[in-house]
């Protein structure tokens, strides 16, 4: 370990206050005893009672999740297909085109995203509702497991595929049983993101949602708007926590996966 | 030792296992194998033998169904194997690269293929375990890919594919990182197997020893194309060309014009001021045409005075002396340079050994020694 030059340490400091310190004040004023967002008096937990007595914000949460686990395993398919005939394929007519049109999304602004769903859902009599709001974020989650997976996949060997055909196996049973388990992590980074993605959408949610189901960003943001409440700070800690471990175990799955990978190859080149 | 010679090629109501015919392999524009026609019979031992690149590899694949032959057919027990897919075709491949699974212990390994038929659970084990034993990895069952050496990963990749006993079995460099002990003993092992389950074997090799010691036909390949297929004694002692005598074994060459003197005996001669040499060939030569005459190092001769009764004789200085336990190779310099080579066996110990360097030599061979190519 080499010591940081003072320049680099103010750097750092400086990078990182202005990237948590609204974080942090939110998450220690969700202990704040007062009803004032902004006087402190001491600490308690009594704010996270009440949010669980709250029942609109528990109903949102409980939208949320169900979103967030529907969408982001709907996307985990269709994405990891996505990925499968990108990177397998070979060349075939307007491939270009087509991993073009895969990644566009990504870039896409929410608000036209957000937007031309409402159109088409408006447009085919769809009702706006949890079911509305999950179409939604699979649409748009589903490009980001893709990205992720077709380039676990790029580098995966086809050779192991065709032992397995070799030795017996279909097609189905190949791609279950040895090329499934040995992407498997990319899967599951894939699914973590696109379930964090859907957690803290916004945007999206608010074009989509109906009357019927609001997600809980939704409720949060309306809810701010009357004023902040330290009831809103609780609940938005309890959401970075969640977010927090789930980006934390999707970085922790892919290295633990990129560095298996770097041994097996390593090895690989020793035996060749 | 059966009491009728092995030689199904020689048979010509022989029916091939595999036959190759015209086949041409493209990748885009680059011809990889090249209008090659070939049989290969039930129960043989083939190796294929050649250059990095040359297509061994490719052949093996279009054998097992993972490339498609761009022109031509390729016929296992006289049925075109263009249609079947390759985990309807009963062949296994011992892949270059081995392509273990890494997710899958050194056991589940073997048992991929065993578990896709629907063989009893009780036999699968005892056929696992005689997988195992059979290529020594006993102790390292339980362990992933990534955790053993080399030379143990291509002894799970030869188990893997022996494993489901097919009737044909591609092995493509399947020795090449074990150490000369081990590899014997498995090509050992490997001639044993054929010889019990009858399985015909398709082995790819860089190492022309190994060809010569398990083949029983051996096809020297160079650039997509087949040189030579011959059993290997027919390959060592009568060459097509001076490519495969050059490729397997060690061997002088000597370039020069032929003259038919005699029924199938022909003067070579082999530059200015240098006395003619005398060949046999049954290959006929026009008057003058180029030649190139291989003779193996141990067909020629050292001896301090010139015999008397050889039919060629050329006199040089020992250049360098390889000592190889053994044998002992002579490099003799002519005096315009060449250098020709010359083995002897070393009955005597080294102190006594007459000849050192710098010593003034005679070399000499029979007008049969060697080989006439015409390129
Ligand atoms: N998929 C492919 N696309 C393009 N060219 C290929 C492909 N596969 C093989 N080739 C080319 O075909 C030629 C023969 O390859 P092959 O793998 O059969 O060689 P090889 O004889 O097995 O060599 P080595 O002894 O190095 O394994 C090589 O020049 C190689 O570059
Ligand atoms: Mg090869």
């Amino acid at each position: 370990m080499t010591r940081l030059s003072w320049f680099n340490t103010v750097s750092l400091t400086l990078g990182f206050a202005f990237l948590y310190i609204p974080m942090i004040i939110l998450v220690v004023y969700s202990f704040n005893e007062s009803k004032l967002v902004t006087v402190w008096a001491g600490f308690s937990t009594k704010w996270y009672g009440e949010l669980v007595r709250n029942e609109a914000f528990l109903d949102a949460a409980w939208v949320t999740v169900k979103v967030a686990v529907f969408s982001s395993t709907i996307a985990t398919i269709l994405g990891t297909m996505a990925a499968l005939v990108l990177v397998r394929a070979g060349r075939f007519l307007g491939r270009t085109l087509f991993s073009g049109m895969i990644y566009a999304p990504l870039v896409m602004p929410e608000v036209i995203t957000g937007l031309s769903l409402l159109l088409l859902f408006i447009g085919i009599g769809l009702d706006r509702g949890i079911l509305t709001i999950v179409l939604a974020h699979t649409t748009f989650s589903m490009c980001y497991v893709s990205v992720v997976v077709s380039s676990r996949l790029v580098s995966f060997d086809r050779s192991l595929e065709e032992a397995a055909l070799d030795l017996g196996a279909s097609q189905a049973e190949a791609f279950r049983l040895v090329t499934l388990p040995i992407i498997a992590p990319a899967v599951i980074s894939g699914w973590l993101l696109a379930f964090t993605l859907s957690l803290d959408d916004l945007v999206i949610a608010s074009f989509t949602a109906g009357p019927s189901a609001t997600t809980l960003p939704i409720k949060i943001f309306s809810a701010v708007r009357l004023g902040v409440s330290p009831e809103i700070n609780a609940l938005s800690t309890i959401m970075i926590a969640i977010v927090t471990v789930g980006v934390i175990t999707a970085s922790l799955v892919t290295k633990r996966a990129m560095v298996r990978q770097q041994q097996d190859e390593q090895a690989a080149i020793r035996a060749g | 030792m059966g009491t009728k010679v092995f030689a199904p090629w020689d048979d010509p109501n022989a029916k091939p296992l595999i036959q190759f015919r015209n086949v041409t392999k493209r990748f885009g524009e680059f011809t990889a194998i090249d209008d090659l026609t070939l049989d290969i019979f039930e129960r043989e031992f083939f190796a294929l033998l050649g250059p990095s690149g040359c297509g061994k590899t490719t052949m093996m694949r279009m054998l097992a169904g993972f490339e498609k032959p761009t022109e031509g057919q390729i016929l296992l027990a006289g049925q075109d194997i263009d249609p079947i897919p390759p985990n309807k075709r009963a062949v296994n491949m011992m892949f270059q690269s081995y392509a273990l699974f890494p997710h899958l212990t050194v056991y589940e390994n073997i048992a991929f293929g065993l578990r896709r038929g629907n063989m009893p659970k009780h036999d699968l084990h005892d056929r696992v375990q005689e997988m195992l034993r059979l290529t020594r990895l006993e102790k390292f069952a339980g362990r992933k890919p990534h955790q053993i050496s080399g030379g143990q990963r291509q002894r799970v990749a030869l188990a893997r594919s022996l494993a489901k006993a097919p009737k044909l079995l591609l092995l493509d460099e399947p020795l090449g990182a074990l150490d000369k002990k081990l590899r014997q003993d498995t090509q050992f092992e490997l001639m044993d197997i054929q010889e019990k389950t009858g399985t015909t074997f398709v082995i790819v090799t860089h190492d022309q020893e190994e060809a010569m010691t398990v083949a029983s036909r051996v096809a020297v390949m160079n650039d997509g194309k087949l040189v030579q297929v011959a059993t290997p004694d027919r390959l060592y002692e009568t060459p097509n060309s001076v490519y495969v005598a050059d490729f397997i074994g060690d061997v002088n060459i000597i370039e020069g014009h032929a003259t038919a003197t005699g029924e199938e005996t022909y003067r070579i001669d082999w530059g200015e001021g240098r006395e003619p040499l005398t060949a046999k060939s049954a290959q006929p030569f026009s008057a003058g045409q180029a030649c190139h005459l291989a003779i193996r190092p141990e067909k020629v001769t050292i001896t301090a005075e010139r015999p008397t009764d050889a039919d060629n004789a050329v006199q040089g200085r020992v250049h360098d002396i390889a000592y190889l336990g053994n044998l002992s190779t002579y490099h003799v310099e002519l005096p315009d340079g060449t250098i020709i080579k010359a083995q002897s066996a070393n009955t005597r110990r080294i102190a006594r050994r007459s000849f050192t360097w710098e010593d003034t030599v005679w070399l000499s061979w029979t007008a049969t020694a060697g080989v006439l190519l015409a390129e």
